[in-house]
């Protein structure tokens, strides 16, 4: 069986929806980066994929190291403010930081 | 206002003012409490009414008046202008000299009689003021200013009156004073109110013009006459008004001599002459015979009085009576002559009076004196000249302007005729009677044996301040101050000065009095002098006599007589029951009103108070439930509602944003499926 589009799309929206999964029910500041970071790595495959199969060319691969980096950026950001949390209240866990409600 | 004697007459009547300020203000600091001040500075203005009199007879007449203020145009009476000003003529300035005269001579005497009272200096004040408010009616030429010093006139002998106010019997008496005087004064604001509307001006001569044009004619002139005269019988305590002189007695000895028997009495007097040409001849009428009336009841009162006071203030208002009696049948000049002569002799009785009393120890009543005559020989001499002089003995003043104002009466009646004869038989009876209760006081006080041992072995002659105003009021009852002729006082300085003004109405006749012109009445006048002149020393003459058989010579039992006219007797010593009458009639009539509108106002005027508050109340309560059933249940349900919808909803708002990512997952997934077919 030849290796299509609908495969590379359906790859994508599991990995996506595992992504929002993390993201939705981990507790741990940490796992919710890494389900941000599948859905931002699913959402690349599915734009690889139209480069490859739809109409989409090089602009596509370009628009995804363009994610990737942001990727980058964004983790190392996040895992900074997460290292600060951590100094301040000496946990992770993203239900007990909750200074802003109160 | 150019002439220096405006510029006298306006000091004159300050200096009192002043003496008044100072006194009441410093008279406690100051040395011997400041009585020199006072008396000094009237014994000044003295001086300088005297200068005025003198300055006055070879000049004329001096007013000047001054816009007081000004209320604007009404659409009644056009501009209202209020006027204030002086008048300097003959009457005003002889006034001025009298009223100084007695008024000095009274701060004089009341400096040993006053002594170490508690309110010495007060009392100089009061004086001032008195002086200061008297001078004020002497002098102003507008009927608003003259009612304004009127007033203060009844203040000033307010608290003149009630000086002593820690006793009973003197208050009762001012307030009885004050009030009586107010049911007077209410006529005579009326009187002025009904000149104000038709005339539109207080200024004398301009009403007296006013009147002339015709502007105020008929039943109106008459009913503002009369109401003005209202004013003149309660200040000069006229019948039926004259309730509250004798009991005005209460004050201090020379207060009587100066307010209630010299100056503040003699106002009305004034006053009614002031305004003599206007007066229509119905007014006179009513003027006459109130006098006469007066001048009666008053002489048939004192014949019985024990009170020496009382008997000197019977007297007064038999005087005034005449005085009055004698502006109604037109013979101004002798009423204000008699005026001038009684002022002096009348206040020389009353501080003679005074003296005895100061003498005796504060005893009043005749029954405690007797044989005074020896230990008070300069109180005795004085005492028995002003008597001749009332009594009408030829000689004395009395005797020239009391002849005068019979001769005036005689005249009057043999002109009108008919029943207005009553008025001569009344005048001359009155000076009868005027000499026996004189003569009767004279008699009981200084002569016979002493009927109070005691008080006589303590009695001695008053000092020089007593005695000096004494001599000098009895110098002047003698003739030779106002005429040259002892028996006529036509030819006397004073007379001419005080020469009658034209009546505006005269010639024209009432229902029924006719004024006469003035050349005839005095041709009358004349006519009647030697006919009056015997009877009036007839009248006298079986007055004293009838007075020497009753009370000296003991010819006549007098305890009997008293018996035998039992009650004729009683009327007179309960002074005709007039107190009595106005206590069931005025007085009681008064509380039932009072009781009457109590009851008005208990039970109406509060029921009505109270009833709309009741219904206030149940108002109230009604609106309280609706508003707490309805409008908070209104309220509390809109509460009550949002506040379950809040309890609902406030489940979603967990603030964890991964339940708000949850959402917004679901919400995006419902979005996509609803609008699918558009993609």
């Amino acid at each position: 069986m030849e290796v299509g589009l609908n495969h590379f799309l359906i790859v994508s929206a599991l990995l996506f929806g595992i992504g929002l999964f993390a993201l939705v029910s981990r507790r741990n500041a940490i796992l919710v980066l890494m389900g941000i970071e599948l859905m931002l790595n699913a959402a690349n495959i599915n734009i690889i994929a139209f480069s490859r199969y739809g109409g989409l060319g090089v602009d596509g691969q370009v628009i995804s190291i363009f994610v990737i980096i942001l990727a980058v950026a964004e983790a190392a950001i996040a895992l900074a403010i997460v290292l600060n949390i951590y100094n301040n209240f000496s946990t992770i866990n993203i239900d007990e930081v909750r200074t802003l409600k109160e | 206002m150019d002439n220096p004697l405006l510029y006298l007459s306006i000091s004159v009547l300050f200096i009192p003012i002043i003496s008044f300020l100072i006194l009441i203000f410093f008279g406690k600091r100051l040395p011997r409490r400041g009585d020199w001040l006072a008396t000094g500075l009237l014994f000044l203005n003295l001086i300088i009414s005297i200068i005025i009199l003198i300055g006055l007879t070879n000049s004329g007449v001096y007013s000047i008046s001054f816009e007081w203020f000004n209320l604007g145009a009404s659409p009644l009476f056009g501009e209202l202008r209020f006027s204030a000003g002086f008048i300097v003529d003959e009457l005003s300035a002889i006034m001025l000299v009298v009223v100084n005269i007695i008024s000095s001579f009274v701060h004089l005497f009341s400096i040993k009689y006053m002594e170490g009272d508690k309110k010495y200096h007060r009392y100089f004040a009061f004086l001032g003021l008195f002086t200061f408010s008297m001078l004020g009616i002497v002098l102003t030429n507008n009927l608003l200013i003259m009612y304004v010093f009127w007033e203060l006139v009844g203040v000033s002998s307010y608290l003149l009156i009630g000086f002593w106010y820690e006793k009973k019997a003197p208050y009762e008496a001012a307030k009885k004073a004050f009030i009586v005087n107010r049911v007077g004064d209410v006529g005579f604001f009326l009187g002025i109110l009904i000149i104000f509307t038709t005339l539109h001006t207080f200024n004398f001569s301009e009403i007296f013009a006013g009147v002339e044009a015709g502007r105020l004619s008929g039943g109106l002139l008459t009913a503002a006459g009369v109401l003005l005269f209202c004013g003149a019988v309660g200040k000069s305590a006229q019948f039926p008004l004259h309730v509250w002189l004798p009991d005005a007695m209460e004050g201090p000895t020379p207060v009587s001599a100066l307010i209630h028997a010299a100056t503040m009495v003699a106002a009305g007097v004034y006053m009614v002459a002031r305004k003599f040409v206007m007066f229509s001849p119905d007014a006179l009428t009513v003027i006459t015979y109130i006098g006469a009336i007066t001048a009666f009841i008053a002489a048939s009162i004192a014949i019985t009085q024990n009170d020496i006071k009382k008997v000197l203030a019977y007297s007064t208002i038999s005087q005034l009576g005449y005085m009055i009696m004698a502006l109604g049948i037109g013979a101004y000049t002798y009423a204000m002559f008699h005026l001038v002569t009684h002022a002096f002799f009348k206040a020389c009785l009353f501080l003679a009076a005074g003296s005895i009393i100061i003498g005796m120890h504060h005893k009043q009543d005749v029954g405690d004196m007797g044989g005074l005559r020896k230990k008070m020989p300069i109180t005795y001499y004085t005492f028995l000249i002003s008597t001749l002089s009332i009594c009408g003995v030829p000689f004395t003043s009395g005797f020239l302007s009391k002849d005068s104002i019979l001769s005036a009466s005689l005249a009057f009646a043999n002109i009108n005729g008919g029943f207005h004869y009553i008025i001569p038989v009344v005048a001359f009876g009155v000076a009868a009677l005027t000499a026996f209760y004189m003569f009767r006081l004279l008699i009981k006080t200084f002569y016979g044996e002493p009927r109070n041992k005691e008080a006589y072995d303590h009695c001695k002659e008053s000092p020089f301040v007593m005695t000096a105003p004494l001599v000098g009021l009895a110098i002047l009852s003698f003739f030779a101050f106002y005429t040259p002729n002892p028996f006529n006082a036509e030819s006397g300085w004073l007379v001419k000065m005080l020469e009658a003004p034209e009546m505006i109405l005269a010639g024209t006749s009432g229902a029924v009095y006719k004024i006469l012109p003035k050349v005839e009445f005095l041709e009358a006048v004349h006519h009647a002098h030697y006919t009056a002149m015997f009877l009036s020393l007839l009248c006298a003459g079986i007055g004293i006599l009838a007075a020497y058989l009753f009370y000296h010579w003991k010819k006549v039992n007098v305890k009997k007589l008293t018996e035998t006219f039992n009650p004729i007797y009683k009327f007179s010593l309960n002074k005709w029951y007039f107190d009595e009458l106005y206590d069931k009639t005025i007085i009681s009539g008064t509380f039932l009103l009072t009781r009457v509108s109590n009851w008005f106002d208990k039970y109406i005027v509060d029921g009505l108070v109270n009833g709309s508050g009741s219904f206030t109340q149940f108002s109230s309560k009604v609106s309280g439930k609706f508003d707490n059933f309805f409008v908070d249940g209104l309220v509390n349900l809109t509460g009550g509602i949002v506040a379950f919808f809040g309890l609902i909803f406030r489940k979603i708002q967990t603030g964890r944003i991964q339940t708000y990512i949850a959402f917004l997952i679901f919400g995006i997934l419902i979005l996509f499926f609803i609008f699918r077919d558009m993609l």
